[in-house]
Protein backbone atom coordinates (compact mmCIF):
# COMPACT_ATOMS: atom_id res chain seq x y z
CA UNK A 1 0.00 0.00 0.00
CA UNK A 2 1.00 3.55 -0.88
CA UNK A 3 1.93 5.67 2.51
CA UNK A 4 -0.49 8.52 0.96
CA UNK A 5 -3.48 5.92 0.97
CA UNK A 6 -2.41 4.88 4.02
CA UNK A 7 -2.46 8.23 5.49
CA UNK A 8 -6.24 8.77 3.37
CA UNK A 9 -7.67 5.74 5.13
CA UNK A 10 -6.34 6.27 8.55
CA UNK A 11 -7.30 10.12 8.86
CA UNK A 12 -11.36 9.05 8.74
CA UNK A 13 -11.22 8.92 12.18
CA UNK A 14 -9.48 11.93 13.85
CA UNK A 15 -8.71 13.43 16.95
CA UNK A 16 -6.71 13.17 19.80
CA UNK A 17 -9.03 12.31 23.04
CA UNK A 18 -6.27 13.06 25.53
CA UNK A 19 -5.41 10.12 27.84
CA UNK A 20 -8.10 10.90 30.29
CA UNK A 21 -10.40 8.68 28.86
CA UNK A 22 -8.14 5.67 28.67
CA UNK A 23 -6.87 6.56 32.66
CA UNK A 24 -10.88 6.19 33.41
CA UNK A 25 -11.00 2.92 31.99
CA UNK A 26 -8.61 1.68 33.35
CA UNK A 27 -10.05 3.12 36.87
CA UNK A 28 -13.26 2.09 36.34
CA UNK A 29 -12.44 -1.89 34.93
CA UNK A 30 -10.21 -2.46 37.78
CA UNK A 31 -12.69 -0.99 40.12
CA UNK A 32 -15.23 -3.67 39.15
CA UNK A 33 -12.66 -5.92 39.71
CA UNK A 34 -11.93 -4.59 43.17
CA UNK A 35 -15.64 -5.00 44.14
CA UNK A 36 -15.97 -8.41 43.18
CA UNK A 37 -12.54 -9.23 45.41
CA UNK A 38 -14.08 -7.26 48.05
CA UNK A 39 -17.87 -9.39 47.81
CA UNK A 40 -16.15 -12.37 47.40
CA UNK A 41 -14.09 -11.52 50.78
CA UNK A 42 -17.37 -10.67 52.06
CA UNK A 43 -18.87 -13.40 51.51
CA UNK A 44 -16.45 -16.16 51.26
CA UNK A 45 -14.40 -15.49 53.75
CA UNK A 46 -16.36 -13.00 56.19
CA UNK A 47 -15.50 -9.36 57.60
CA UNK A 48 -13.08 -9.27 60.38
CA UNK A 49 -14.72 -9.69 63.68
CA UNK A 50 -14.10 -6.22 65.44
CA UNK A 51 -16.03 -4.52 61.95
CA UNK A 52 -18.66 -3.27 64.32
CA UNK A 53 -16.00 -1.43 66.89
CA UNK A 54 -14.60 1.68 65.91
CA UNK A 55 -11.01 0.33 66.45
CA UNK A 56 -11.20 -2.47 64.53
CA UNK A 57 -13.02 0.34 61.80
CA UNK A 58 -9.99 2.33 62.32
CA UNK A 59 -7.34 -0.58 61.47
CA UNK A 60 -9.05 -1.56 58.65
CA UNK A 61 -8.78 2.29 57.46
CA UNK A 62 -5.41 3.05 58.06
CA UNK A 63 -4.60 -0.73 56.10
CA UNK A 64 -6.96 0.49 53.77
CA UNK A 65 -5.30 3.66 53.17
CA UNK A 66 -1.63 1.98 52.68
CA UNK A 67 -2.61 -0.01 50.14
CA UNK A 68 -4.86 2.11 48.19
CA UNK A 69 -1.77 4.08 48.02
CA UNK A 70 0.19 1.39 46.54
CA UNK A 71 -2.74 1.00 44.12
CA UNK A 72 -2.75 4.69 43.19
CA UNK A 73 1.24 4.63 42.63
CA UNK A 74 0.76 1.56 40.61
CA UNK A 75 -1.98 3.46 38.49
CA UNK A 76 -0.26 6.89 37.96
CA UNK A 77 3.18 4.49 37.10
CA UNK A 78 0.77 2.83 34.22
CA UNK A 79 -0.19 5.66 32.81
CA UNK A 80 3.49 6.99 32.57
CA UNK A 81 4.53 3.93 31.40
CA UNK A 82 1.93 3.20 28.64
CA UNK A 83 2.53 6.94 27.28
CA UNK A 84 5.52 7.11 24.45
CA UNK A 85 7.99 9.79 25.60
CA UNK A 86 6.98 10.20 28.81
CA UNK A 87 8.94 10.01 32.33
CA UNK A 88 8.24 7.48 35.24
CA UNK A 89 10.40 9.18 37.64
CA UNK A 90 7.34 11.00 39.72
CA UNK A 91 5.43 7.51 40.43
CA UNK A 92 8.54 5.64 40.91
CA UNK A 93 9.51 7.98 43.96
CA UNK A 94 6.20 7.83 45.59
CA UNK A 95 6.34 4.07 44.93
CA UNK A 96 9.94 4.34 46.26
CA UNK A 97 8.31 6.63 49.47
CA UNK A 98 5.83 4.31 50.09
CA UNK A 99 8.38 1.01 50.51
CA UNK A 100 11.10 2.96 52.15
CA UNK A 101 8.46 4.28 54.72
CA UNK A 102 6.82 0.91 54.96
CA UNK A 103 9.83 -0.71 56.13
CA UNK A 104 11.03 2.61 58.54
CA UNK A 105 7.63 2.04 60.35
CA UNK A 106 8.03 -1.95 60.26
CA UNK A 107 11.58 -1.46 61.86
CA UNK A 108 10.50 1.08 64.47
CA UNK A 109 7.38 -0.86 65.43
CA UNK A 110 9.72 -3.69 66.17
CA UNK A 111 12.13 -2.12 67.67
CA UNK A 112 10.05 -0.89 70.26
CA UNK A 113 8.79 -3.96 71.69
CA UNK A 114 10.65 -7.10 73.78
CA UNK A 115 12.64 -9.25 71.18
CA UNK A 116 11.07 -12.35 72.31
CA UNK A 117 7.68 -10.81 71.11
CA UNK A 118 8.56 -9.43 67.56
CA UNK A 119 8.38 -12.95 65.73
CA UNK A 120 5.04 -13.11 67.04
CA UNK A 121 4.08 -9.72 65.95
CA UNK A 122 5.24 -9.98 62.48
CA UNK A 123 4.22 -13.53 61.74
CA UNK A 124 0.68 -12.58 63.15
CA UNK A 125 -2.07 -15.13 62.76
CA UNK A 126 -2.19 -15.63 58.92
CA UNK A 127 0.99 -14.73 57.36
CA UNK A 128 1.57 -17.79 55.26
CA UNK A 129 -2.60 -17.04 53.62
CA UNK A 130 -2.19 -13.30 53.60
CA UNK A 131 -0.05 -12.91 50.59
CA UNK A 132 -1.65 -15.84 48.44
CA UNK A 133 -4.93 -15.02 49.32
CA UNK A 134 -4.09 -11.55 48.19
CA UNK A 135 -2.85 -12.70 44.65
CA UNK A 136 -5.68 -14.41 44.21
CA UNK A 137 -8.28 -11.65 44.73
CA UNK A 138 -5.69 -9.63 42.70
CA UNK A 139 -6.88 -11.26 39.51
CA UNK A 140 -10.36 -10.26 39.70
CA UNK A 141 -8.92 -6.81 39.38
CA UNK A 142 -5.53 -7.86 37.44
CA UNK A 143 -7.72 -9.60 34.00
CA UNK A 144 -9.82 -6.81 33.64
CA UNK A 145 -6.97 -3.77 34.11
CA UNK A 146 -4.95 -5.75 31.49
CA UNK A 147 -7.43 -5.87 28.82
CA UNK A 148 -7.89 -2.00 29.70
CA UNK A 149 -4.01 -1.71 29.16
CA UNK A 150 -3.85 -3.35 26.11
CA UNK A 151 -4.84 0.26 24.68
CA UNK A 152 -1.83 1.63 26.53
CA UNK A 153 1.58 2.35 24.32
CA UNK A 154 4.41 1.00 26.79
CA UNK A 155 7.37 1.23 25.34
CA UNK A 156 8.54 -1.36 28.66
CA UNK A 157 5.91 -3.51 28.23
CA UNK A 158 6.74 -6.54 31.20
CA UNK A 159 7.41 -2.90 33.38
CA UNK A 160 3.95 -1.77 32.76
CA UNK A 161 2.38 -5.02 33.00
CA UNK A 162 4.14 -4.55 36.57
CA UNK A 163 2.48 -1.25 37.23
CA UNK A 164 -0.97 -2.91 36.72
CA UNK A 165 -0.37 -5.56 38.88
CA UNK A 166 1.07 -2.93 41.30
CA UNK A 167 -2.67 -1.35 40.78
CA UNK A 168 -4.62 -4.93 40.83
CA UNK A 169 -2.45 -6.04 44.08
CA UNK A 170 -3.57 -2.91 46.10
CA UNK A 171 -6.77 -2.88 45.33
CA UNK A 172 -7.09 -6.35 46.15
CA UNK A 173 -4.93 -6.26 49.13
CA UNK A 174 -7.75 -3.40 50.40
CA UNK A 175 -10.04 -5.58 49.86
CA UNK A 176 -8.93 -8.81 51.72
CA UNK A 177 -8.66 -5.68 54.50
CA UNK A 178 -12.05 -6.52 55.07
CA UNK A 179 -11.58 -9.64 56.67
CA UNK A 180 -8.13 -9.90 57.72
CA UNK A 181 -8.09 -8.88 61.36
CA UNK A 182 -4.20 -8.60 61.35
CA UNK A 183 -3.43 -4.87 63.02
CA UNK A 184 0.26 -4.39 62.95
CA UNK A 185 2.04 -2.59 60.82
CA UNK A 186 5.17 -4.90 60.50
CA UNK A 187 2.43 -7.70 59.48
CA UNK A 188 1.08 -5.37 56.89
CA UNK A 189 3.78 -4.13 55.58
CA UNK A 190 5.66 -7.44 54.98
CA UNK A 191 2.56 -9.93 54.27
CA UNK A 192 0.24 -7.62 51.90
CA UNK A 193 3.74 -6.26 50.81
CA UNK A 194 4.45 -9.23 49.64
CA UNK A 195 1.19 -10.04 48.15
CA UNK A 196 1.01 -7.28 46.15
CA UNK A 197 3.80 -7.47 44.66
CA UNK A 198 3.59 -10.73 43.90
CA UNK A 199 0.39 -9.76 42.00
CA UNK A 200 2.72 -7.02 40.66
CA UNK A 201 5.71 -9.74 39.20
CA UNK A 202 2.30 -12.07 37.73
CA UNK A 203 1.45 -8.92 35.90
CA UNK A 204 5.14 -8.36 34.63
CA UNK A 205 4.97 -11.94 33.40
CA UNK A 206 1.51 -10.82 31.49
CA UNK A 207 2.45 -7.90 30.34
CA UNK A 208 5.62 -8.87 28.92
CA UNK A 209 3.30 -11.19 26.36
CA UNK A 210 0.10 -9.20 26.31
CA UNK A 211 0.89 -5.12 25.93
CA UNK A 212 3.15 -5.50 23.31
CA UNK A 213 1.75 -3.45 20.42
CA UNK B 1 12.10 23.32 13.08
CA UNK B 2 10.27 25.63 15.28
CA UNK B 3 7.79 26.60 12.82
CA UNK B 4 7.09 22.22 12.40
CA UNK B 5 6.31 22.25 16.49
CA UNK B 6 3.94 25.48 15.85
CA UNK B 7 2.17 23.67 12.92
CA UNK B 8 1.76 20.33 14.69
CA UNK B 9 0.61 22.23 17.76
CA UNK B 10 -2.39 23.74 15.50
CA UNK B 11 -2.87 20.76 13.38
CA UNK B 12 -3.59 18.73 16.95
CA UNK B 13 -5.96 21.18 17.74
CA UNK B 14 -7.73 21.22 14.77
CA UNK B 15 -7.78 17.11 14.61
CA UNK B 16 -9.15 17.42 18.05
CA UNK B 17 -12.21 19.46 16.92
CA UNK B 18 -13.07 16.47 14.52
CA UNK B 19 -11.27 17.85 11.43
CA UNK B 20 -9.88 15.01 9.10
CA UNK B 21 -7.93 16.94 6.79
CA UNK B 22 -6.09 18.51 9.37
CA UNK B 23 -5.55 15.18 10.92
CA UNK B 24 -4.28 14.13 7.89
CA UNK B 25 -1.89 17.00 7.61
CA UNK B 26 -0.61 16.01 10.68
CA UNK B 27 0.30 12.51 9.38
CA UNK B 28 1.44 13.44 6.08
CA UNK B 29 4.05 15.88 7.94
CA UNK B 30 4.78 12.76 9.99
CA UNK B 31 5.81 10.86 7.16
CA UNK B 32 9.09 12.60 5.44
CA UNK B 33 10.22 12.39 8.57
CA UNK B 34 9.51 9.13 9.89
CA UNK B 35 11.31 8.14 6.27
CA UNK B 36 14.17 9.94 7.08
CA UNK B 37 14.82 8.80 10.66
CA UNK B 38 13.93 5.09 9.77
CA UNK B 39 15.99 4.95 6.03
CA UNK B 40 18.74 6.39 7.84
CA UNK B 41 18.98 3.47 10.08
CA UNK B 42 18.06 0.35 7.74
CA UNK B 43 19.61 -0.55 4.76
CA UNK B 44 16.68 -1.50 2.64
CA UNK B 45 14.22 1.08 1.55
CA UNK B 46 11.31 -0.89 1.57
CA UNK B 47 12.41 -1.73 5.69
CA UNK B 48 11.94 1.48 6.13
CA UNK B 49 8.97 2.31 4.75
CA UNK B 50 7.16 -0.56 6.08
CA UNK B 51 8.08 1.32 9.15
CA UNK B 52 6.93 4.71 8.22
CA UNK B 53 3.45 2.62 7.59
CA UNK B 54 4.03 0.72 11.01
CA UNK B 55 4.24 3.86 12.57
CA UNK B 56 1.73 5.62 10.99
CA UNK B 57 -0.73 2.93 12.29
CA UNK B 58 0.77 3.15 15.76
CA UNK B 59 0.42 6.83 15.78
CA UNK B 60 -2.94 6.41 15.04
CA UNK B 61 -4.50 3.43 17.07
CA UNK B 62 -2.33 4.96 20.46
CA UNK B 63 -3.31 8.18 19.68
CA UNK B 64 -5.67 8.52 22.82
CA UNK B 65 -2.33 7.74 24.41
CA UNK B 66 -0.82 11.22 23.47
CA UNK B 67 -1.64 14.36 26.63
CA UNK B 68 -2.22 17.04 24.07
CA UNK B 69 -0.65 19.22 27.39
CA UNK B 70 3.11 17.64 26.74
CA UNK B 71 5.44 18.33 23.51
CA UNK B 72 4.31 15.74 20.54
CA UNK B 73 8.01 15.09 19.17
CA UNK B 74 9.07 12.79 22.44
CA UNK B 75 5.64 10.87 21.84
CA UNK B 76 6.38 10.30 18.02
CA UNK B 77 9.83 9.50 18.62
CA UNK B 78 8.90 6.99 21.50
CA UNK B 79 6.51 5.62 19.05
CA UNK B 80 9.44 5.53 16.33
CA UNK B 81 12.04 3.63 18.40
CA UNK B 82 9.82 1.07 20.29
CA UNK B 83 8.91 -0.16 16.16
CA UNK B 84 12.53 0.34 15.21
CA UNK B 85 13.38 -1.80 18.05
CA UNK B 86 10.77 -4.37 17.71
CA UNK B 87 11.96 -4.63 13.94
CA UNK B 88 15.29 -5.52 14.96
CA UNK B 89 14.15 -8.32 17.52
CA UNK B 90 11.53 -9.54 14.95
CA UNK B 91 14.80 -10.03 12.53
CA UNK B 92 16.52 -11.58 15.68
CA UNK B 93 19.21 -8.91 15.46
CA UNK B 94 20.43 -7.91 18.00
CA UNK B 95 21.39 -4.13 17.89
CA UNK B 96 21.16 -1.53 20.28
CA UNK B 97 19.17 1.75 19.52
CA UNK B 98 20.45 4.75 21.44
CA UNK B 99 18.06 7.03 22.98
CA UNK B 100 18.15 10.58 20.85
CA UNK B 101 17.10 13.89 21.45
CA UNK B 102 13.66 13.13 20.55
CA UNK B 103 13.24 16.93 18.62
CA UNK B 104 15.48 14.67 15.92
CA UNK B 105 12.70 13.21 14.84
CA UNK B 106 11.31 16.57 13.59
CA UNK B 107 14.61 17.73 12.39
CA UNK B 108 14.93 15.07 9.91
CA UNK B 109 12.84 15.47 6.97
CA UNK B 110 13.56 15.17 3.53
CA UNK B 111 11.07 17.80 2.64
CA UNK B 112 10.54 21.32 3.71
CA UNK B 113 6.88 22.80 3.63
CA UNK B 114 7.06 26.27 2.65
CA UNK B 115 4.07 27.56 2.26
CA UNK B 116 2.81 26.49 5.58
CA UNK B 117 5.83 28.18 7.29
CA UNK B 118 5.00 31.61 5.55
CA UNK B 119 1.23 30.83 6.89
CA UNK B 120 2.74 30.37 10.19
CA UNK B 121 5.24 32.76 10.64
CA UNK B 122 2.10 35.31 9.89
CA UNK B 123 0.37 33.69 12.58
CA UNK B 124 2.61 33.71 15.09
CA UNK B 125 3.63 37.03 13.90
CA UNK B 126 0.03 38.40 15.52
CA UNK B 127 0.77 37.14 19.03
CA UNK B 128 2.54 40.30 20.91
CA UNK B 129 6.31 39.21 21.47
CA UNK B 130 5.66 38.13 25.41
CA UNK B 131 3.79 35.68 24.64
CA UNK B 132 5.25 34.67 21.52
CA UNK B 133 8.87 34.40 22.87
CA UNK B 134 6.82 32.38 26.16
CA UNK B 135 5.68 29.75 23.62
CA UNK B 136 8.93 29.03 21.68
CA UNK B 137 11.10 28.87 25.04
CA UNK B 138 8.70 26.48 26.43
CA UNK B 139 6.86 24.48 23.39
CA UNK B 140 10.43 24.90 20.97
CA UNK B 141 13.33 24.97 23.18
CA UNK B 142 12.30 22.71 25.75
CA UNK B 143 12.39 24.92 28.74
CA UNK B 144 9.87 24.07 31.58
CA UNK B 145 7.11 26.36 32.42
CA UNK B 146 9.24 27.20 35.67
CA UNK B 147 12.32 28.02 33.76
CA UNK B 148 10.80 30.25 31.04
CA UNK B 149 8.29 32.16 33.13
CA UNK B 150 10.72 34.55 34.90
CA UNK B 151 12.56 35.52 31.41
CA UNK B 152 9.20 36.43 30.14
CA UNK B 153 8.04 38.70 33.40
CA UNK B 154 5.60 35.79 34.24
CA UNK B 155 5.27 34.10 37.72
CA UNK B 156 4.57 30.09 37.27
CA UNK B 157 0.66 30.23 36.98
CA UNK B 158 0.46 33.06 34.93
CA UNK B 159 2.89 31.53 32.67
CA UNK B 160 0.25 28.31 32.02
CA UNK B 161 -2.69 30.52 31.92
CA UNK B 162 -0.53 32.53 29.23
CA UNK B 163 0.81 29.57 27.61
CA UNK B 164 -2.87 28.05 27.25
CA UNK B 165 -4.43 31.30 25.95
CA UNK B 166 -1.61 31.66 23.44
CA UNK B 167 -2.02 27.96 22.32
CA UNK B 168 -5.91 28.65 22.35
CA UNK B 169 -5.78 31.33 20.15
CA UNK B 170 -2.94 30.31 18.15
CA UNK B 171 -5.41 27.46 16.80
CA UNK B 172 -8.66 29.72 17.00
CA UNK B 173 -6.84 31.82 14.17
CA UNK B 174 -5.71 28.92 12.29
CA UNK B 175 -9.05 27.61 12.12
CA UNK B 176 -10.74 31.25 11.15
CA UNK B 177 -8.14 30.97 8.16
CA UNK B 178 -9.11 27.66 7.09
CA UNK B 179 -12.79 28.88 6.46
Amino acid sequence: MKTEDLIAGLALEPGFPGPRQLERKLILWSGVGALMAALLTLLVLGPRPDMDQIAGVASFLGKAGYTLALAGAGLWLARRLGQPGARAKGPLLALSLLLVGGLIATVVELARIPAGERAGQLMGHSAMICPLAILGLGLLALCPAMIVARRLAPVRPAAAGAAIGLLAGGLSATAYGLHCAETAVSFLVIWYGLGVLATAALGAAIGARVLRW
Amino acid sequence: MEDIDLQIQSLIALSQTGDKAAYGRLLALMAPRLRAYFSRRLQDPADAEDLVQETLIAIHTKRETYNPALPFAPWVYGIARYKLIDHFRRRGVRRHVPLEAAGEILAESDTEAGATRADLNRLLARLPARQRGLLEDVRLRGLTIAEAAPRHGYSEGAAKVALHRTLKSLSASVAADED
